[in-house]
């Protein structure tokens, strides 16, 4: 499909289309580094909620006296610091400036948005206060409490607009695979978090309804929000960085729709064996296996457009942490196939398998892949390469390696939880203390997760603030020594 | 891709049928469930119709005033993320052989609540029943207790006390009629002098936990002794 266009952005070789791409890039600057300065101080935050709850895990004695700080609370800040603080930040930094370029619009009332931008955060801020306050919902993913979440409704709206608006006026009448996911990703979210918003807090509907839409939403704001908008920036990134098309457009067609479709079924499978009729659980656990198509059509699409050229990659911290990201979506989602079957579910349902499996889904996958996205967007947003290759790579070490120590941490240990919680000859607590050296492998991945966000923090800190040496670097900082420069 | 109409179609009524396959259709079948007696009997006018009998109390219960206010405190406190309130059918799972329950929980059981709270993580029992477990005054002094501090009931558990939700004060003449009953040379009980005495949040979330009991029978799901 490159070929369609010798103008298409995302084979930019001439110097007029590199040149309207620069004017888009400092169209979209402030907006962007608010959402990337907001996106990073999320994470952080979030880091020290997901320390604390870890810790807690294990110590529950550990400052147990200050009621704000009980797990239960500080579990829920930490995933709202997560999702909505960091994920949604970084999404409507990197996904509107992807959305921006491929459209090849610049984006006009900036000031708007940096103003939709701001009350998003404050309403997140008032919300994760409310939760630790005690104002928490306990609707999982749905913590925050109903006088924050008009704010975040309205401001995300403002938001969103934004992204279909460059949509609108764009230029060209070519749309790639990255504009589709991130157009559609713009469309649901906001449907979702609003019929959940109604039916389970402002309207509660009649029971067991309640949950059901819970999981909907719950499970969709990973498929339908997190999902694409990873996936349309690895499909950017992939082919910008390596300078050819990706392999095949009629596979990328086919794994949009197919997750379009199955996807938003899927979420059902939190409640198998719950009081819920029993075709709703099947449909979604239909819908589930079903998964495995766009997933291997996905995984299919993105090796072949790498193949052949892993020293690129690998130099590259762009693609190196992308890459990471795109195996996971294919590890991470044939996993939550397989844990959708009825005799899997039995074993992991209610187990820490299941929070294994939601960071392999949104850390090794989302997160990485916008870690890369972060790294590629940075240089051009500011004109100025990023200040340290060892911060890159100690950030891509100790993340690469703390959530593979995390997700074979839980994992392991929540099978094991599983199978004796089945056997009522096993005595209950006995199932509880036998998780404990799993739980503390957990806290160690925990610190060295810590370690790659104050890497990535660093460097970040020191690109925008940059000093005189900083400024005047020449060429792309690269994770491996090479003769002639290429993109990051 | 260039039929922009068609690609927007397509993401519209992608989240559309899962949201009326799923959620409306939910909605259709549940939200018009009521309360029932524990068994129908035929009707006097038409045998073949199933009806309630006359003057039998109705299932699930409504829930009352301190055990609502008790409920909040569990919401408060993310008890949800480490217990759950489902009970599943015999041979799935273990929760018939842990003792969790007479019979698995149907959606009918959930009609009463303003916010169901089934939960997805164990790392603590299931209390879909724990009123049916741990009951009367004896479960009383033992869910303060295990509030207070669970190693003192359950050594070597991972729940955090919630002591914070208790008053540790000096004995002002009588002692108080709530006051925790540590049991003898329990290394959390207070000095001498001093007692433990439960808030009414405290109160309140105990209320509510005696009141979790799957004790009576539906149509759809019959306890069988």
């Amino acid at each position: 499909m490159s070929n369609s266009s010798n103008e298409s952005p995302y084979s930019a070789n001439s110097a007029a289309v590199r040149a309207e791409l620069s004017e888009i890039d400092s169209s979209i600057r402030s907006a962007a580094l608010f959402f990337v300065i907001s996106a990073v101080s999320w994470l952080m935050v979030g880091t020290v909620f997901a320390l604390l709850a870890a810790f807690k895990a294990h110590e529950p004695d550990f400052a147990s006296t200050f009621e704000f700080l009980t797990f239960g609370r500080v579990r829920s800040a930490h995933l709202n610091a997560m999702a909505l603080g960091w994920g949604n930040n970084i999404i409507f930094a990197v996904g509107l400036w992807i959305m921006a370029r491929l459209c090849r619009a610049p984006i006009n009332h900036k000031g708007l948005l940096l103003v939709a931008g701001i009350f998003w955060n404050i309403g997140l801020t008032v919300g994760i206060a409310g939760i630790l306050k005690g104002d928490i919902t306990s609707v999982e993913w749905l913590e925050i409490p109903h006088y924050a979440t008009p704010l975040l409704a309205i401001s995300y709206a403002l938001i969103g607009v934004w992204g279909v608006m460059a949509f609108r006026f764009r230029k060209g009448d070519h749309v790639y695979v990255s504009q589709w996911y991130i157009l559609a990703a713009l469309f649901w979210f906001p449907w979702l978090y609003v019929v959940a918003q109604i039916m389970i807090i402002w309207f509660p509907a009649r029971g067991v309804v309640q949950s059901v839409t819970n999981w909907w939403f719950a499970h969709n704001v990973l498929g339908l929000w997190l999902t694409p908008m990873a996936l349309g920036t690895a499909y950017y990134l992939i082919p910008k960085v390596l300078g050819r098309p990706i392999y095949s457009y009629y596979l990328s067609v086919l794994g949009f729709w197919a997750l379009a479709i199955f996807y938003n079924w899927a979420g059902v499978h939190h409640l198998i064996g719950g009081p819920i009729p029993v075709w709703l659980i099947s449909a979604g656990i239909v819908a589930s296996v079903m998964m495995v198509i766009p997933v291997i059509v996905v995984g299919i699409n993105h090796h072949m457009s790498v193949v052949g050229l892993h020293k690129e990659v690998w130099r590259s911290p762009t693609l190196r942490f992308i890459v990471f990201g795109a195996i996971s979506y294919t590890l991470v989602s044939l996993t939550g196939s397989a844990m959708a079957l009825r005799s899997v579910n039995e074993v992991t349902h209610f187990t820490h398998f299941t929070v294994g499996h939601s960071h392999h889904g949104v850390y090794a996958f989302f997160t990485m892949i916008m870690f890369g996205g972060v790294y590629y967007m940075m240089p051009r947003l500011l004109k100025r390469e990023w200040p340290s290759a060892s911060l890159i790579k100690i950030h891509f070490w100790a993340s690469a390696l703390g959530i593979t120590v995390m997700v074979v941490a839980l994992q392991t240990g929540g099978w094991i939880q599983g199978l004796e919680m089945n056997n009522a000859e096993i005595p209950f607590l006995e199932t509880v203390q036998n998780t404990i050296p799993w739980l503390k492998a957990r806290s160690i991945s925990g610190v060295m997760l810590t370690i790659g966000h104050i890497a990535f923090a660093i460097n970040i800190a020191w690109m925008l603030f940059a000093a005189g040496a900083v400024r005047a670097k020449q060429g792309p900082t690269l994770l491996a020594d090479t003769k002639e420069g290429g993109n990051v | 891709m260039k039929n922009l109409p068609l690609l927007f179609c397509g993401i519209f009524f992608a989240l559309a049928f899962s949201f009326s396959g799923l959620i409306l259709s939910s909605h259709k079948q549940l939200g018009s469930l009521t309360r029932t007696t524990e068994t129908l009997v035929p009707s006097d006018n038409d045998p073949t119709v199933m009806v309630m009998p006359e003057g039998e109390p109705l299932f699930p219960a409504m829930p009352g005033g301190i055990e609502q206010q008790g409920k909040e405190v569990y919401i408060s406190m993310g008890c949800i993320y480490c217990h759950t309130q489902q009970i599943r059918r015999s041979g799935f799972g273990a929760d018939f052989d842990r003792g969790w329950g007479p019979r698995q929980t149907v959606a009918r059981d959930y009609i009463t609540q303003d916010r169901v709270l089934l939960g997805t993580m164990r790392a603590g029992p299931d209390l879909a029943n724990v009123g049916g477990r741990i009951f009367q005054q004896g479960g009383r002094d033992w869910h303060h207790l295990h509030l207070y501090n669970p190693q003192i009931t359950s050594e070597g558990s991972t729940m955090p006390p919630f002591a914070f939700l208790y008053e540790e004060r000096e004995i002002d003449g009588a002692a108080s009629k709530d006051a925790l009953k540590f049991p003898p040379d329990s290394k959390y009980a207070p000095a001498a002098g001093y007692e433990v005495v439960p808030t009414h949040r405290a109160k309140a979330l105990v209320e509510y936990l005696l009141s979790l009991k799957i004790n009576y029978s539906l149509p759809e799901a019959p306890i069988i002794e």
